[in-house]
Parts: C-alpha cells; sequence; structure tokens
C-alpha cells in the first residue's frame, strides 16, 4: 500500500517534468529508426533474393525484430541514467527525504515504489516500440514467440540497470553525478564481455559472465535461457540491496 | 510525552549533541532556543527517528526512538527548517499523499485534509503548484503537513525562518493555535519568539543544555529581581588591584546582593554590575555602603535583565569555560 503510494507520487512527478516526454519521445524515435532500417535492409536484401532467383523467403524475426531489439539494449544506456538520476537525489537535495524518513514507512517500501515507478517509465517507453512490431504482424507473418522473449529480456535488462540505477541515486544530492555514475556502470556492464575475447583464463571468464551484454544476445535472438534470467534478477535484488544498505548508512552518517 | 535521558550524538570530530535530558509533558509548548549550530536540528533529528542517537535515550508517548521507531513516526509530526515539499504537485494532492504515508485511514482522509487546510488557512491555495507559493504559504503548508495525521507531538524546526514580519505573527498565532492538541517543541534563535509562544524554554549551546525553565519563573527572575551598574571613584585617582578587590568585597557585603561582577576599571573609576535577590531594594544600601568607605559613587542605575541578557550571559558563559575538543583539532 505504501510501496503504491510512492510509485503514484513518483509517476506523477516524472510526467509533470518534460523528463518522462523527453525520454519517451527519444525512446520513439530512435527505436522507430532502427525499425525504418531494418525493414528498409530486409526489403532490399529479399529483393536481390528474388533477383537471383532465391526461393527460400527471408525471416522478419530474424532481420527486422534482432535489429530493432538489439540495438534497443543500447539505448538504454543513455535512457536509464536519465530516469533514474532524480529518484533519490532529488528528495535528498530538497529536503523531503526527511519528510520520507521520518514517516512510518519501511526502506523497502520506498525503494520498491521508486524502482517500480522507473520501470512503469521504462515499460511505458517500450509498449510504444511495440507499435513498430505491430505493423508487422499487418503487412508480414513475423512469428510471436521469439519476439516476446525478446521484449522480456529487455524488460529484465531494463529492470536489472534500473535497480543499479535507483543505488547509485541514493549516494549522491546531485542528479547530474548519479545520472554520469549510472550512465558509467551501464557502459561498462556492456562493454566487460570484450574481454573474454583477449583470453580465456577464468578471471576473464567471471568478469565477461557478469557483463550485461553476454546475457541479452541469446534473448534478443529469441532463446530464453533461464541461467541469464537468475543473472538479471540476481542484479534487480542487488542493486534494490544495496539502495536498502545505502539509505540506512546515510541515517548514521547524517 | 517527551523524555529525553543523556542524548548523545557524536560525529568524527565533534559532539553535536551532549548528555541532554529534559521532559516535556503533554500540551505543552517548548522553545528550544541557542544559536545557530548549538544543536538544536540534529536533536530534534533524533527525536524524529531521522538519525539514531549515538548514546542515551528518547522516548516519544512511551515510544523509544531506537527500539520502536515505527510507533514514534506515527506520532510526530515535523517540520524541518525548509519545508519538505514537493514543488510540482498541488496542495491538496500533497497532503494527500502525505496523509496516506502517515498512515491516515483513507475514509478519514478527505475530512482531515480539509480541517488542516482551514487550521492553516491554505484552502485557497488547495489547487496551486506548491512550487508556485509563496514562502509563507509554503511554511503554512509545512506545517499542514506535519499535523495531517494528527500526532501527539509536533516538532517544528525554527518555523518562522525567512518569513516577513507579517508571516512571522500569523505563523506564531498558528502555532499557539495548535496548542492543546499537541506536545509542540520548536526551535529557534529569536528570543521574542520564545517570549511570545512558549511555555517553557530550553537553551542549548554547543550542545549542551545550558538552562531550562518555565516562562514564568524566567519571567519572574525578569521582573523581581534587580541588576544594578555601580561606577565607583577611588581617591587617589588610581586603580590598584588591592582597592578593586575592597571594593567588590564590600558591595558583596551589602545586603540583599546575590553577585557582583566586575566589569572594568580605569583611572580610578571601577564598574560593576550588582545582582540583587528577589524582592530587595539595594540601591540605597548600595550607596551608603560606597560613601562610608570614603569613595565617590560616580554612577547607580538599574539595568533590566531581559531574556536576552540572560541568554547571552549563559551561552557566552559556557563558550569561556567549555573546552572545545573539534576546534584543537581544526588547529
Amino acid at each position: 500500500m505504501n510501496t503504491f503510494t510512492i510509485l503514484r507520487r513518483e509517476l506523477s512527478s516524472y510526467f509533470r517534468s518534460p523528463v518522462a516526454y523527453a525520454v519517451l519521445f527519444f525512446f520513439a524515435l530512435i527505436t522507430g529508426f532502427f525499425f525504418y532500417a531494418g525493414v528498409r535492409s530486409f526489403l532490399q536484401q529479399s529483393l536481390q533474393m528474388t533477383m537471383m532467383g532465391q526461393s527460400v523467403p527471408l525471416n522478419v524475426n530474424e532481420w527486422v525484430v534482432r535489429s530493432v531489439l538489439g540495438n534497443m539494449n543500447v539505448i538504454n544506456l543513455f535512457v536509464i541514467p536519465i530516469i533514474t538520476m532524480r529518484l533519490f537525489a532529488e528528495e535528498k537535495r530538497s529536503g523531503t527525504f526527511e519528510l520520507l524518513s521520518t514517516s512510518p514507512l519501511r526502506d523497502s517500501e520506498i525503494i520498491l515504489g521508486k524502482w517500480l515507478a522507473a520501470m512503469v517509465l521504462y515499460l511505458a517507453g517500450l509498449s510504444i516500440t511495440l507499435l513498430n512490431m505491430l505493423i508487422l504482424f499487418a503487412y508480414g507473418n513475423p512469428d510471436w514467440r521469439p519476439m516476446a522473449i525478446g521484449y522480456l529480456g529487455a524488460v529484465l535488462q531494463g529492470g536489472s540497470l534500473l535497480a543499479l540505477g535507483t543505488f547509485l541515486s541514493t549516494l549522491t544530492k546531485n542528479q547530474i553525478i548519479a545520472a554520469v555514475s549510472a550512465f558509467g556502470v551501464c557502459i561498462l556492464l556492456f562493454v566487460m564481455d570484450w574481454v573474454a575475447s583477449f583470453d580465456s583464463s577464468p578471471l576473464f571468464k567471471v568478469i565477461s559472465y557478469l557483463s550485461v551484454s553476454s546475457h541479452s544476445n541469446q534473448f534478443v535472438s529469441g532463446v530464453a535461457d533461464s541461467k541469464d534470467a537468475i543473472y538479471y534478477i540476481s542484479v534487480i535484488f542487488l542493486g534494490l540491496f544495496l539502495s536498502g544498505r545505502s539509505l540506512e548508512s546515510i541515517r548514521w552518517r547524517a | 510525552m517527551i523524555k529525553v535521558e543523556g542524548l548523545t550524538k557524536r560525529y568524527a570530530r565533534n559532539v553535536a549533541v551532549d548528555h541532554i535530558s529534559f521532559e516535556v509533558e503533554k500540551g505543552q509548548i517548548v522553545g528550544f532556543l541557542g544559536p545557530n549550530g548549538a544543536g538544536k536540528t540534529t536533536t530534534m533529528r533524533m527525536l524524529t527517528c531521522f538519525m539514531p542517537p549515538t548514546e542515551g535515550s528518547a522516548q516519544v508517548a512511551g515510544f523509544d526512538v531506537r527500539e520502536n521507531p515505527m510507533e514514534v513516526k506515527r506520532r510526530i509530526g515535523y517540520l524541518p527548517e525548509t519545508p519538505p515539499v514537493y514543488p510540482e504537485m498541488e496542495v491538496i494532492e500533497y497532503l494527500d499523499f502525505v496523509g496516506r504515508i502517515k498512515g491516515v485511514p483513507t475514509a478519514n482522509l478527505r475530512s482531515r485534509i480539509d480541517e488542516v487546510m482551514q487550521k492553516t488557512a491554505i484552502t485557497d491555495v488547495r489547487n496551486k503548484e506548491i512550487g508556485k507559493l509563496s514562502k509563507g504559504y509554503r511554511q503554512r503548508v509545512g506545517l499542514a503537513q506535519a499535523i495531517v495525521h494528527n500526532p501527539d507531538v509536533l516538532i517544528l524546526d525554527e518555523p518562522t525562518s525567512g518569513l516577513d514580519p507579517h508571516q512571522i505573527i500569523e505563523t506564531r498565532d498558528l502555532i499557539k493555535g495548535l496548542a492543546g492538541d499537541h506536545t509542540i517543541i520548536l526551535s529557534t534563535h529569536i528570543l521574542p519568539e520564545v517570549e511570545a509562544i512558549c511555555q517553557r524554554v530550553m537553551i542549548i549551546n554547543r550542545g549542551k543544555l545550558v538552562a531550562t525553565d518555565t516562562m514564568e519563573n524566567l519571567n519572574s527572575r525578569l521582573h523581581g529581581a534587580e541588576t544594578v551598574a555601580v561606577e565607583v571613584l577611588s581617591r587617589d585617582g588610581t586603580s590598584s588591584p588591592e582597592w578593586l578587590r575592597s571594593v567588590h568585597e564590600k558591595l558583596e557585603k551589602v545586603a540583599g546582593v546575590s553577585q557582583v561582577i566586575a566589569k572594568d576599571a580605569k583611572d580610578g573609576r571601577a564598574r560593576f554590575i550588582v545582582e540583587s535577590l528577589k524582592d530587595s531594594h539595594v540601591r540605597p544600601e548600595l550607596a551608603k555602603a560606597v560613601i562610608e568607605a570614603g569613595w565617590q559613587l560616580n554612577e547607580l542605575h538599574g539595568i533590566g535583565l531581559s531574556l536576552e541578557d540572560i541568554f547571552l550571559e549563559l551561552t557566552s558563559s559556557t563558550y569561556e569555560t567549555t573546552s572545545e575538543p573539534a576546534a584543537e583539532v581544526a588547529q
């Protein structure tokens, strides 16, 4: 109940500032561009194939859906810090954090409410991209199952990065610092799996396993692996847990 | 209603609140008086469970802030120095949010919000964004927020800071109107405020409680006893230490004198501040004592001992006598 109250206030505050609209607008614009580019190259390739006399049709899922979802995961890098930066930093700066922490609320309720609000905004962005997919269904015959799995992956990945962003926002009063550090962490988590190509020592394997990108590829190509899902869910728990510890420590240091 | 024992907040380099103990009874308005940085806010933050004490205990409505913070939070309304408002929210929406997180039952919430808006006179701005309100209104929204769940205890940190004189008077009246229903602790560094609102005053300086008294006692101290400035001239025009000491002793021996404080001495003139006991008129006796000793009486007049004087005296004397560990470390 309290979680819901926090969630509702947080959401209304998102939609009262231009931030939410800017995020949604650019999310729609960029994924729309990816979609257009994907469809364009798909058509070109199909045309070429037919001219060359090959009769096996190209797979829409492989050509369009995959490219849109794969690129969307990159957009997350930029969108997620913007969504999470204000969650706690703004409350700490303006003094409303004192209101929350002197009210009979549990830390877990505050954190969960805020993270869920961030989740709702992120899901709103994702659902706009579904419009593109509807166009595919109207004119083509894509397979919905790998698509659903791809979206599930995007939700899980978004959720885990949002949880980490929430944690980083508890650390500072400054939204910019919260955003920059979330941005840095997101990028690191994305590029970390490059080390896998250096050599195959156990350390590099572990580092590569911890990267977000090593877990998103499977989902994007429509394969749900419990290993990847568990990774994301663990990161979500880690982020929310660290946020809780951080709120506690704010009190002891205050 | 509030019981504080040995409450202490220690940081790595200094002690913000140093073994404070006091009790506040139900329905009282208590003023927490002290210069900036004396530890008022820190004490209030410990009472509201915003931060845990390093040592000591505090109980609010029978619940300990450490063992039962949830119960304490349910019973406390808190207005920090800057009202904790969300500028993008409308007044009514904000109060609805606060009411919910403070645990007001949803069925009563509407009527409760109307009630506190009326009490704090903000009904006319109910649908305005808080960020667009004037400072006085924002402060009243802050007060409305603090009382929305009808708490037993109200803690107000500098409720009138930053307001114009007209708004200050309004806010004070508002707080006075809230007494009775709530036990109130308010902090301030403005003396007349305490005189205007509070029944009891606690003076805090450098983290220590240096005085606590009822306003009545303070007032009788202000008006009952007499404080007199005396200036004495010596015969030879020099002020030797022996002569000063003899004058000091002579004045102390006058009947009804409770305390003699040497102020300054120069070229055979010596000034003293003489405090008398309650209900004794010492001025004629002082004059007689000086003349009989063969000195000249240059000046003799009563000085009022206002709350301001008491405050300055209490806070500056502890400044001189207590060693300040933080300052030593810094040096």
